[in-house]
């Protein structure tokens, strides 16, 4: 297949999801909730919250996790791929922003946790922070609309202030991720004990990280692809050390409390609780325990796909905790319409195809503070890079 | 003075006159087809469920402590010192994070509006404020359904069980459950098998969160001052080393 053909076809995907996504749109706010969702009395929550909301916010830990990395502890190698992780996470909060008003019975009251205050309620924090730190990650990305437009004062500015607000990111980024979990913790009745624990907190956390950093290895690689340049493989080799660890503590954590709460005998109880909970371990175990082999670290490819193993694992994990986990208490099977399917996909088609826009007219990939002195990278990687717009996996 | 609800579902005959009540008391449409649905809705916020030959009720148990009021973002849900948790639905997002959280799966939500509205019983915050009983215990031809002082109905509810142990499973549902309620409950089963759940903690939900929810402010100084360290002591290691050329 010619690289033309995969091109549009990606395209056509693409116009094919906003389309359904617009129909879907009109359902929503044309008609009512219930006219665009399977959510009920006995299910409220469905994917807009398991995975719009809970997956979206995670995979945009990229922002965070890339700033404190060169602007905190001053790993300025990792400079290159800093502004394509804040561009990320700044579309990611976007589309979550968006897909809550979807979710919202009442979207046009979504400014009143600013104003109408109930410091006992996660989802008020939660409120707070993905306010605030969308507001950070604009100033995180000013700098790049600024050097397009070459306003020299005013970025020189931002520069000044930088630091603190890279700060105030990292600690509002760790007060929601954790928040997330945390949102789960006033129904240990209603969860399968797979998932509830008083731990989820700092698991959403943990995993959050390792998500910032395997999304920035993705968004890397397609980058390197689309834009037929050569991403620094180092630096992925790097990041990809980094997640096998990160990985590795977080699975370490989730057994230690398994055990500790002897939620191990779950696993006995017939359901698909069980088969799901087993999907989200291996596709996070298997990505970790490859990835500690140097021959695995060696192949850009293989890189890319432990990363996609990974998110796909921790997608299921925030899908189960979200979803999987309360379906038995609740009494119901909770199936998403098509609606919410279409609106959930065509966020995700919305967030690639603006990445692309964005990388294309700002300085995304660019860096006027530092020399790319970086090593050439090795024959593999520019031969993957050379094939823009292949699909990676399964070919 | 706190007011609460005890029914007795060994004394309740089935005959669903709360549930028209009720509906009457909140503007709802109320037939036979309604009657027959046997559970929590927007047609319906309160219900009789039928056991076989025994009926039991259920209806919102106004928590002394309730998940709902804690999780809401925006305070729309309030617990009156007189014992109703209240709606206010113009403060409301419509999150449903009160219908995740409830430990009873009470709240319900006006899936079909473009208005949508969390509904759920009040306990007749108008009635009660009025020092009248709730419309479904004035109805009630049995008296199964008794609004009075909590204390009281606690109090009632423990004479009736030592008075007459036989006819009792001897326990008060909504005293412990969920750190204690203003909606009591009398069976002659036990109360799982007439629909009521067990399993709910017997402290106050709002506390497994508050125990995160808490160490915000530790969080928010110890990361800013760590943070700030790390960027100090990173940042003049490399001063250090570009001053020394080894750069």
């Amino acid at each position: 297949m010619s690289t033309r053909s995969h091109f549009n076809f990606w395209r056509l995907m693409g116009v094919v999801l906003m389309l359904a996504a617009l129909a879907a749109t009109v359902l929503r706010f044309g008609g009512s909730l219930g006219a665009s969702t399977n959510l009920s009395d006995q299910f409220p929550w469905g994917i807009w919250i398991g995975f719009d909301v809970l997956c979206g916010v995670g995979l945009a830990a990229g922002g965070f996790t890339l700033a404190a990395t060169v602007h905190i502890f001053h790993l300025k190698r990792f400079e290159p791929i800093v502004r394509p992780a804040i561009l990320t996470a700044f579309l990611g909060y976007m589309l979550v922003c968006l897909a809550l008003l979807f979710d919202l019975g009442r979207p046009w009251n979504v400014w009143h946790p600013l104003v109408m205050w109930n410091p006992h309620s996660v989802m008020f924090e939660v409120g707070w922070c993905v306010t605030l730190y969308t507001t950070v990650l604009a100033l995180e990305f000013l700098p790049l609309v600024l050097e397009r437009f070459r306003l020299e004062r005013a970025r020189l500015m931002l520069r000044r202030i930088m630091i603190p607000i890279v700060i105030l990111g990292v600690i509002l980024s760790t007060l929601h991720q954790s928040s997330l979990g945390t949102l789960f913790l006033i129904m240990p009745q209603k969860m399968n004990a797979l998932w509830y624990t008083p731990m989820l907190p700092i698991l959403f956390y943990v995993s959050a990280i390792a998500t910032g950093l395997a999304m920035t290895i993705f968004e890397s690689w397609h980058s390197a692809r689309a834009f037929a340049r050569q991403l620094e493989f180092p630096l992925v080799q790097k990041l990809s050390r980094v997640l096998a660890v990160i990985i590795a503590v977080y699975l370490a954590m989730r057994f230690m409390d398994m055990s500790a709460r002897h939620a191990w005998v779950m696993m006995d109880q017939p359901g698909t609780e069980r088969w799901l909970f087993g999907v989200e371990i291996v596709l996070m175990a298997v990505p970790m325990l490859l990835l500690f082999r140097e021959h695995t670290r060696n192949s850009p490819q293989a890189i890319y796909l432990c990363s996609v193993m990974y998110l796909l694992g921790f997608v299921t994990n925030r899908l189960n905790v979200g979803i999987t986990s309360m379906e038995r208490s609740s009494g119901v099977q909770y199936i998403p319409k098509w609606s919410e399917v279409a609106v959930t996909l065509g966020l995700v088609a919305a967030g690639f195809a603006i990445f692309r826009v964005a990388a294309h007219h700002l300085p995304v990939f660019e860096d006027p503070n530092i020399e790319l002195t970086a090593p050439p990278p090795p024959a593999a990687w520019e031969a993957e890079a050379s094939d823009a717009y292949t699909v990676p996996s399964g070919q | 003075m706190a007011k609460a609800i005890l029914y007795d579902s060994t004394i309740c005959i089935g005959c669903r006159q709360c549930e028209e009540a009720c509906a009457a008391g909140k503007h709802l449409a109320y037939n036979d087809k309604i009657a027959a649905e046997e559970r929590l809705s927007e047609r319906k916020l309160t219900t009789i469920r039928t056991y076989g030959e025994r009926f039991s009720r259920k209806l919102c148990m106004h928590c002394q402590e309730p998940s709902c009021v804690s999780v809401c973002p925006v305070a729309a849900l309030e617990k009156t010192k007189l014992g109703p948790v209240i709606y206010h639905e113009d403060r409301c997002m419509g999150c449903r994070y009160c219908m995740v959280a409830c430990p009873f799966q009470v709240p319900v939500y006006e899936w079909n509006s473009r208005i949508p509205r969390m509904r759920k019983c009040d306990l007749c915050a108008d009635k009660l404020t009025q020092g009248a009983a709730t419309r479904c215990s004035e109805i009630c031809p049995v008296n199964a359904t008794i609004t009075g002082e909590r204390n009281e109905m606690i109090a009632e509810a423990h004479r009736r069980l030592v008075e007459k142990p036989k006819d009792y499973y001897p326990e008060i549902y909504g005293v412990n459950e969920a750190g204690g309620t203003s909606v009591f409950i009398l069976s002659a089963v036990s109360f799982s098998q007439i629909g009521y759940n067990t399993q709910i903690p017997k402290s106050p939900m709002p506390q497994f969160t508050w125990a995160v929810l808490q160490h915000i402010p530790q969080v928010v100084v110890v990361g800013t001052v760590l943070m700030g360290g790390i960027y100090w002591i990173t940042g003049r290691r490399d001063d250090v080393a570009r001053e020394e050329g080894r750069q």
